[in-house]
């Protein structure tokens, strides 16, 4: 099944079963999405459930928001997570605070979806990933989609969550042909081991997972070592317990992560892994991450801007190196 | 109409045409990537605006080459910057959607809808207070005027009485979306008319556009405020290489076609004779020639080397103390 099949999936049964659930966003009714995540869903549920919505990120937000308040579920999407800060008032000072802020009275039922990441030389300002940003705001639920059946159910999931929902996808995994496997009682916030090992953990989350899980084989050939590999899924809450196992087995970790390296999603985890298991470690821990620059449209520049599995496997070697591992 | 400005509206909007068809090409040939949004059918817009607007600073969107090329900026860097080569107007760092020449005044290439209003708006505003009524010319999409920073900019332009014009090339689609799904009206001119001058005009000609254009800067230099102009035109391609627009009518499209701005300057200005025969062959030659030049410019330009990555992060006093 494609990425975007599955997302389409997810959003078409959610509506089937429940008519409260309703879809905006630029380009997301006639066009059918300008990734093809909601082909087929205009005609299937009419303009009342399946809006067009003007170029105007923070009110479709708000709108939705609204809408949360009025009894219906919407999915908001925001055409790439790019725009997503002309909706950060929105996002953050409304539908992360409302239930706090009511002392428990409100409730905001609302999924917003939007992909992100370095896609292929659309320069700095569409290339961006703020898992970061909304992974550190309370009230805010942040899920982070790597594979099919993930996406499928972790949507699902999101859409009848009673709190917001940042559900992150990246742009390069829509047409990408994937495993599809249905999961009953799937826990959307449950990381998930993709591949045991023995001696070193790689943590790293949605696109990162297909150059990590690349780089893995000549990692273990050159080191002549075992390595596990966790995709997080949630980014919050975080799943330390599957972490902390796997690191307790290991006791080497390495977070590969598309994003900036100052400030990233993987500085928290490393801070979380210092903190809690410190002396689990025979090694510092390691983060492989985007450079600290506005992402370049040369495609050579590009690519030196974030980690690929070549530099996956250069940098945890001569890390390795380094540790007299 | 004038002979020889006819004749310049002719060759830029020619060249212009014959640049977007030559960017197509060498996208398709993979020499080009990312987002490419070509000008083809809305030459008038980008050429008549920058021969009236001839002094003061610009901002624009994304879909911006033939307005550069039309302010003077140099094809042969426009086409390496499309390649991402380091002789690009911007270093091959920003490339179709980011050309930025202060030397021109032209300040993008941005390519979040309607956030160059405020910045064009703050601008004008720094131009008035320094006696600058050369002021500033802002372009953009109809779905941009969906925006709040679209609204915003109207307002604050009117309060303060600004020297902006606002220019609107509304083309009817916002990448799949028709202007008129998301938005009470497509006449567009409506949203400005309580806050200053506002019209609409016929944006798939040239002269139309030239002479609109005209009378709001004459408006902005006299300290009068803001002017907005509604500019109807139509992208004959997608909205970018990676949309088909098969989401309009061949009618509509065939409307538009027979509109066509370069077409049908030439067949005015030979009906009225201001125009030898000859220059039309002379002028497309002379384009064909300056567009091989721009590729081959490209092709041979060498990519920018990988110490570029972290140049131009910060200014050089900056860099020195930021690790
Ligand atoms: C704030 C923001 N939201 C969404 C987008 C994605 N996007 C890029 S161009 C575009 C359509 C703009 O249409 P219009 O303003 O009519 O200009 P045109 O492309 O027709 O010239 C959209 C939705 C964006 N770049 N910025
Ligand atoms: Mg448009």
């Amino acid at each position: 099944m494609l990425y975007r099949e599955a997302l389409n999936r997810a959003i078409d049964e959610s509506m089937a079963a429940d008519k409260s659930v309703v879809i905006l966003g630029e380009d997301v009714g006639r066009y059918g999405g300008s990734y093809r995540v909601s082909e087929g869903l205009f005609a299937k549920y009419g303009p009342k459930r399946v809006i067009d919505t003007p170029i105007a990120e923070l009110s479709i937000v708000g709108n939705a928001i609204g809408m949360a308040i009025a009894g219906l579920r919407p999915i908001a999407e925001i055409m790439t997570v790019n725009f997503s800060l002309l909706a950060m008032d929105q996002i953050v000072n409304h539908a992360a605070k409302f239930r706090y802020m009511s002392g428990g009275k409100m409730t905001i039922p609302l999924t917003i979806r939007m992909p992100g990441g370095v896609s292929r030389q659309l320069a700095a300002q569409h290339s961006e990933s703020y898992e970061t940003i909304y992974s550190a705001v309370p009230g805010l639920i942040v899920l982070a989609a790597s594979n099919a059946t993930y996406a499928y159910h972790a949507l699902k999931a999101a859409i009848f969550l009673n709190d917001p929902v940042i559900f992150l996808e990246h742009e390069l995994l829509y047409p990408m042909e994937m495993d599809f496997k249905e999961i009953e009682n799937f826990d959307p916030f449950k990381a998930q081991v993709i591949k045991e090992g023995e001696n070193l953990t790689i943590l790293t989350y949605l696109k990162m997972r297909y150059d990590v899980l690349q780089a893995v084989p000549q990692i273990e050939k050159e080191l002549g070592i075992s390595v596990e590999v966790i995709d997080l899924n949630s980014l919050r809450p975080l799943d330390m317990k599957t972490i902390s196992d796997s690191i307790k087995k290991t006791k080497r970790v390495v977070l590969v992560e598309e994003d900036h390296k100052t400030g990233g999603y993987g500085a928290e985890v490393i801070a979380r892994i210092s903190e809690q298991l410190f002396y689990e470690l025979d090694a510092p821990p390691l983060r492989i991450a985007g450079e600290d620059v506005p992402i370049p449209y040369n495609r050579k520049l590009e690519l030196a801007s974030i980690p690929t599995p070549d530099k996956i496997v250069t940098q945890i070697v001569q890390w390795s190196q380094a540790n007299g591992l | 109409m004038n002979s020889a400005r006819v004749k310049t509206f002719y060759y830029l909007m020619k060249l212009g045409r014959e640049f977007e068809l030559a960017a197509k090409e060498q996208y398709m040939q993979g020499n080009i990537a990312g987002f490419l949004h070509l000008d083809i059918g809305q030459e008038a817009c980008s050429v008549g605006t920058m021969q009236a607007f001839d002094k003061g600073d610009v901002f624009t969107h994304y879909r911006e080459h033939v307005l550069a090329i039309a302010r003077g900026m140099d094809p042969k860097l426009i086409m390496a910057e499309l390649f991402g080569k380091v002789t690009g107007v911007s270093k091959g760092k920003g490339g179709s959607m980011h050309l930025f020449e202060p030397k021109l005044d032209f300040y993008g290439g941005d390519a979040i809808v309607a956030a160059h209003l405020p910045i064009a708006t703050g601008c004008a505003y720094a131009r008035k207070i320094e006696g600058e009524m050369a002021g500033v010319f802002a372009i953009f999409g109809d779905g941009a005027t969906n925006a709040g920073a679209f609204f915003e900019s109207l307002n604050i332009a009117a309060a303060w009485k600004l020297p902006i014009i606002f220019f609107c090339e509304n083309n009817y689609y916002a990448i799949g979306t028709r202007i008129g799904w998301v938005s009470p009206f497509e006449e567009l001119y409506h949203k400005a008319r309580h806050y200053m001058p506002s019209t609409r005009i016929n944006g798939m000609d040239v002269c139309e556009v030239y002479e609109a254009v005209m009378k709001a800067k004459e408006h902005i230099e006299e300290g009068l405020g803001p002017y907005f102009i509604e500019a109807e035109t139509y992208r004959y391609e997608g909205h970018s290489m990676s949309d088909n627009g098969k989401y309009r009518s061949e009618e509509e499209m065939e409307i538009f076609k027979s509109r066509d701005p370069i077409e049908n300057l030439k067949k005015e200005a030979l009906k009225l004779g201001i125009v030898e025969p000859e220059y039309f062959e002379e002028t497309n030659k002379k384009v064909a020639k300056e567009i091989q030049e721009a590729i081959e410019f490209a092709a041979n330009s060498p990519e920018p080397d990988l110490s570029e990555l972290y140049e131009d992060v910060y200014c050089k006093e900056c860099t020195n103390v930021i690790p």
